[in-house]
């Protein structure tokens, strides 16, 4: 029996919805952490029980929560519920996100570009995305603001940055968009375990080749106006990059503006938006089965951040760019002025494959038929940030 | 050793699973650094959200009350006051009230 978990991270709390596979009814549970923020919650594709959650908050800063029980229950990784912890020294610290300042590693930056154009310390704040690895459970990164990349190998009880990235020679140049300098997009090559992908607002997206110790910016082909060199290495605002398991080398991106296709593993982009209404947004996904089906959410600016005249719409390319059809069927039609944000779509691998998005208004949409249409699975939630899915088979 | 009572924000409160006021045991020097080392100790699932791990300062929307004193600005090593001391007071963890 099928089935899917989508996994929902909002302003207030994590939520767990379940469905079988017809993606009929649904089953919701939660608030679990209610008054969090969860930016992002996220299972392993090696153990669906394995679920890890970014919990925050302004007041209590970042913790991790795992689950290993595919929700049922969660706890801080290392630290078991109930238990007294023994006599001496912690052995799991798993919301300390430290910077490598060590010389030994390749002597990492301490400051990067701030608003007014000054250098300004890196100060960790929070835990954007987490990415599970594809091949053992007890490994992920996590993508923090101020921008770096973090390792687990152990479940989530310990991190370990790779400074490479952070220590890129570009480094200085990197500064914060309005939302904060958020690692947020991590894509894990499957057909390659030491080649990753990682995007960062508002710095660009970057590769390593070799695990992590050395990092490459990949954005030429970018133009982004609000920079004083358009085509600069570094300094655009890459808002997500999707990619299908089958071509790893193949990517898109919805940038700030302007929606992009890369078909050499980011060296180069060629823009895709074609003839979507606006190519502004946050979110883009792509179909579990069909590599040249792509979905973005159209958003009217980045002074406006909701849909064209309140008619919240998902567009579909079949052919992988340029040509874009709106989704329409059981979506809002007027007065709908909330916005999807970049880590808030994800598709399941459902023979018919299944879409999801979710807003900051509080629902969360799908679609059991590709993109054709669209029914809310709940309306009322807090601001949905995070929209994962699981496909239990 | 008389039991310190240490209040803590409703967050923190369901992140440890204790109802009402915390009871620690501080040996030596009762101070605000002590009461917390003891407080993280007991209760691990707390380190990191009442002092930053990097810097080891209070949190910025966290502060520090005992006998109605703001004891947020006080050395952390100096002596909380012998009514927090002798487990009479509570020492309270008190964050910024919301709004909106």
């Amino acid at each position: 029996m099928s089935g899917v978990r989508v996994l929902a991270g909002t302003r207030k709390g994590a939520f767990v919805l379940t469905s079988d596979g017809k993606r009929r009814d649904w089953k919701v549970t939660g608030p679990f952490f209610a008054g969090w923020e969860i930016y992002h919650m996220k299972g392993s594709p090696v153990d669906s029980d394995r679920i890890y959650v970014s919990q925050t908050s302004g007041w209590f800063g970042q913790l991790l929560q795992r689950s290993d029980d595919g929700g049922k229950t969660w706890h801080q990784p290392g630290l078991p519920n109930e238990a007294i912890p023994p006599p001496g020294p912690p052995t799991a610290l798993p919301n300390r996100f430290a910077y490598d300042t060590s010389a030994e590693t390749g002597k990492p930056l301490t400051t990067h570009q701030w608003y007014d154009g000054t250098q300004h310390p890196w100060e960790f704040k929070r835990v954007w995305h987490l990415e599970p690895s594809l091949t053992d459970a007890d490994t992920l990164y996590a993508g923090v603001e101020d921008a770096a990349l973090f390792r687990s190998t152990d479940g989530g009880e310990n991190w370990q940055e790779l400074a490479g990235l952070r220590g890129h020679a570009s480094g200085p140049k990197w500064s914060p968009g309005a939302g904060g300098m958020g690692l947020h997009t991590i894509i894990l090559d499957p057909s390659n375990p030491e080649r990753i992908f990682i995007a960062i607002s508002s710095a660009g997206a970057f590769r390593t080749d070799d695990g992590g110790a050395r990092w490459k910016p990949i954005n030429r082909g970018l133009r982004s106006q609000y920079i004083p060199d358009p085509n600069a290495e570094v300094g655009h605002c890459v808002h997500h990059i999707a990619m299908h398991r089958a071509r790893p080398g193949v990517l898109f991106m919805q940038k700030h503006w302007d929606v992009m296709r890369s078909d050499d593993a980011g060296d180069n982009w060629r823009e895709v938006s074609g003839n979507l209404p606006t190519d502004f947004g946050f979110a883009i996904d792509v179909h579990a089965h069909e590599p040249e089906t792509l979905y973005v959410v159209p958003i009217k600016s980045d002074s406006e951040h909701f849909p064209i005249d309140g008619a919240l719409r998902v567009y579909r390319s079949r052919s992988g760019g340029e040509e874009w059809e709106p989704l329409t069927q059981g979506l809002p039609e007027r007065n709908c002025y909330v916005n999807v944000l970049r880590d808030a779509m994800a598709v399941d691998t459902l023979d018919d494959c299944g879409i999801y998005f979710g807003t900051t208004g509080g629902q969360i949409y799908a679609s059991a038929d590709s993109g054709d249409s669209w029914a809310p699975i709940v309306r009322d939630l807090p601001a949905v940030l995070s929209v994962e899915v699981q496909t239990l088979r | 050793m008389p039991s310190i009572r240490v209040q803590i924000p409703y967050h923190l409160r369901t992140l440890a699973k204790v109802e009402g006021d915390v009871q620690l045991e501080v040996p030596g020097l009762v101070s605000i650094r002590a009461v917390l080392d003891a407080l993280e100790l007991r209760y691990p699932m707390l380190r990191g959200t009442i002092r930053d791990y990097s810097t080891g300062e209070r949190r910025p929307f966290l502060r520090f009350f005992a006998c109605r004193e703001d004891l947020s600005l006080e050395p952390l090593d100096a002596p909380l006051p012998e009514a927090v001391a002798e487990g009479r007071e509570p020492f309270l963890i008190i964050g910024a009230v919301a709004g909106g």
